[in-house]
């Protein structure tokens, strides 16, 4: 369990770190919209300099960010392969029967493969270096428009810090029940899938158990403390863009536009 | 059945950028049919350290024999499973593993996957649940429809169904009444006389004076002292303050004593032993 490393973060002192929530958020969409633009070998050496400094930047060790996009790998190969064998095009560089491999369908793969990991790195960055609940009050800052439109953007915020908040309590809760099962002879590994599905049951219901008696206590704790609507509650965090977001935004922007030239202009 | 760490090391993660080593060159015995206190403060490794019992973590180097069995950091999950039957494992807070739809289907739940037919596994809950004291009334209720002490209770026999040689507990008392505590302390002293390896884990030193044949105490990962009781009570009272840990409560009062001048040899561990001192002096001063 310990080895998922998206979303985890890691605490740290480093100018991302310092970051406002808001900037490293803006930061990573405007990123990621920009990488769907990206269809030459030139505007991805870009993106991944850009990348690289950011990584620099954060002082976590590249490791961090390698373990980052193993989950994914599975992922990424399916696709890599599905670009290869089903684009069509000129020349024909394989034959499989009635797949070829063509040399563009080579160069879409290498590219969607390029994309996915830039954007994977770029918000694995983002978690590494930002706390949940400052991803959850940033988004809440960014969605305050939308309250105009009803939309209740505070307790959906309070919703998500609370279900962020919950991930490594459940986490824990979850391998203290495998812990107990398991001494009870509990096994994944024999067995047809009907039987492992089976084996999961004694560990569902009890970490379903826990999980409602652990937000019943909750709900009470927060109402003994006087808790009404979390529209109206201060913060004590009060989120503030300072000089390093302006430089952040401006190598932003200074990103975007050599991006833009390099794509439409080489 | 005996247990034996030979050098034991033990990290989380081991082989990665993120390894935490938490167990450190742990050698230790656990002899048949005694009862083998581990104590130590939290973060110590108790924990760690017993979850290698029964192989839920894999020692990263060196070895650890149960009976005749070995465990190293290649054991295979089969090999495992036939030393978890062995060994009955009650959690901190076992209730909360609490599943099926009846107290008696739940203790029936570790036979089973054993491998007993259903016939015995329900004769092995039985005797289970009779010898945790759980009244025949409650086997067909719902566990969820208990009191916190009758689930602790359903929970442990559904730890000891099986019938096994070795019984772990880690902190089986905390969050019980003083008479739940004092009937879970008569059930360590039964299950030794039926001869069977008890590992228990402690922070109430009154206990581990009471029923512990031996004590092992952790100290930042690395076992600091494996003696018996009367030994380990009888250290220096700076060496308690340095493992962080509490005299029972009778060596406190004794301390306390001696402040104001008293003398003697041993340190009173329990109640009896506290009055008969003050007793002699009351005599031989009276």
């Amino acid at each position: 369990m310990g080895n998922i490393m998206i979303g985890r973060f890691v605490p740290g002192k480093s100018v991302v770190h310092q970051l406002d929530p808001r900037t490293k958020i803006i930061g990573t969409f405007v990123f990621i919209l920009l990488m769907l633009w990206a269809n030459t070998w030139s505007t991805y050496l870009v993106a991944a300099i850009f990348v690289w400094f950011t990584i620099l930047l954060t002082q976590q060790p590249l490791k961090m960010y390698i373990d980052g996009l193993k989950p994914i790998f599975w992922l990424l190969a399916f696709t890599i392969v599905l670009q290869i064998f089903f684009t069509g095009g000129t020349p024909v560089l394989l034959h499989f029967g009635f797949i070829k491999v063509t040399l563009p369908g080579v160069i879409n793969a290498l590219f969607v493969m390029f994309r996915f990991v830039l954007i994977i790195l770029m918000s694995t960055i983002m978690t590494l270096t930002t706390p949940p609940t400052s991803i959850a009050n940033a988004l809440e800052s960014l969605l305050k428009p939308l309250k105009s439109l009803k939309v209740p953007v505070a307790e959906m915020a309070l919703m998500l810090s609370i279900a962020l908040r919950f991930v490594p309590l459940l986490m824990d809760e979850t391998q203290k029940i495998m812990n107990a099962q398991k001494s009870r002879g509990m096994s994944f590994s024999t067995g047809g899938p009907v039987k492992r599905a089976k084996a999961i049951v004694p560990l569902l219901i009890p970490l379903f158990v826990g999980a409602l008696q652990r937000a019943l206590d909750l709900a009470n704790a927060m109402e003994v403390r006087g808790f009404k609507d979390a529209e109206h509650r201060t913060k004590y965090r009060i989120l503030k863009y300072k000089k390093q977001d302006y430089q952040a935004f401006a190598s932003l922007l200074l990103f975007s536009i050599i991006f833009f030239s390099v794509l439409y202009l080489i | 059945m005996a247990i034996n760490f030979q050098q034991v090391n033990f990290s989380y993660g081991a082989g990665t950028s993120l390894e935490q080593p938490i167990l450190f060159d742990i050698t230790a015995n656990f002899p048949t049919g005694q009862v083998t206190a581990v104590v130590g403060q939290t973060g110590s490794g108790k924990s760690t350290l017993i979850q290698h019992i029964n192989g839920l973590l894999l020692p990263t180097e060196g070895q650890v024999t149960v009976a005749d069995h070995h465990i190293t950091a290649n054991t295979k999950e089969k090999e495992l499973m036939r030393i978890r039957e062995k060994v009955g494992m009650v959690f901190q807070f076992p209730e909360n593993q609490l599943f099926a739809n009846t107290v008696l289907e739940d203790v029936m739940y570790g036979p089973i996957n054993f491998g007993y037919s259903r016939s015995d596994a329900k004769n092995a809950a039985e005797i289970a649940l009779k010898r945790l004291n759980v009244s025949e009334t409650l086997w067909e209720k719902s566990p969820f429809e208990l009191s916190g002490g009758q689930m602790r209770r359903i929970a442990i026999a559904g730890a000891l169904a099986s019938n096994p040689d070795i019984v772990v507990l880690d902190e089986p008392a905390a969050g019980l009444d003083p008479r739940g505590q004092q009937e879970l302390l008569n059930l360590v002293i039964e299950l030794k006389t039926l001869n069977k390896t008890v590992i228990l884990i402690s922070h109430q030193m009154d206990h581990v004076a009471q029923i512990a044949d031996q004590v092992i105490v952790m100290h930042e990962g690395k076992v600091a002292a494996q003696e018996a009781p009367e030994q380990l009570f009888n250290r220096d009272i700076q060496w308690f303050t340095d493992m962080k840990l509490d005299l029972p409560k009778a060596g406190q009062f004794a301390e306390k004593l001696r402040q104001q001048d008293w003398q003697f040899e041993q340190r009173p561990l329990t109640i009896k032993a506290l009055t008969d001192l003050i007793n002699s002096r009351g005599t031989t001063h009276g």
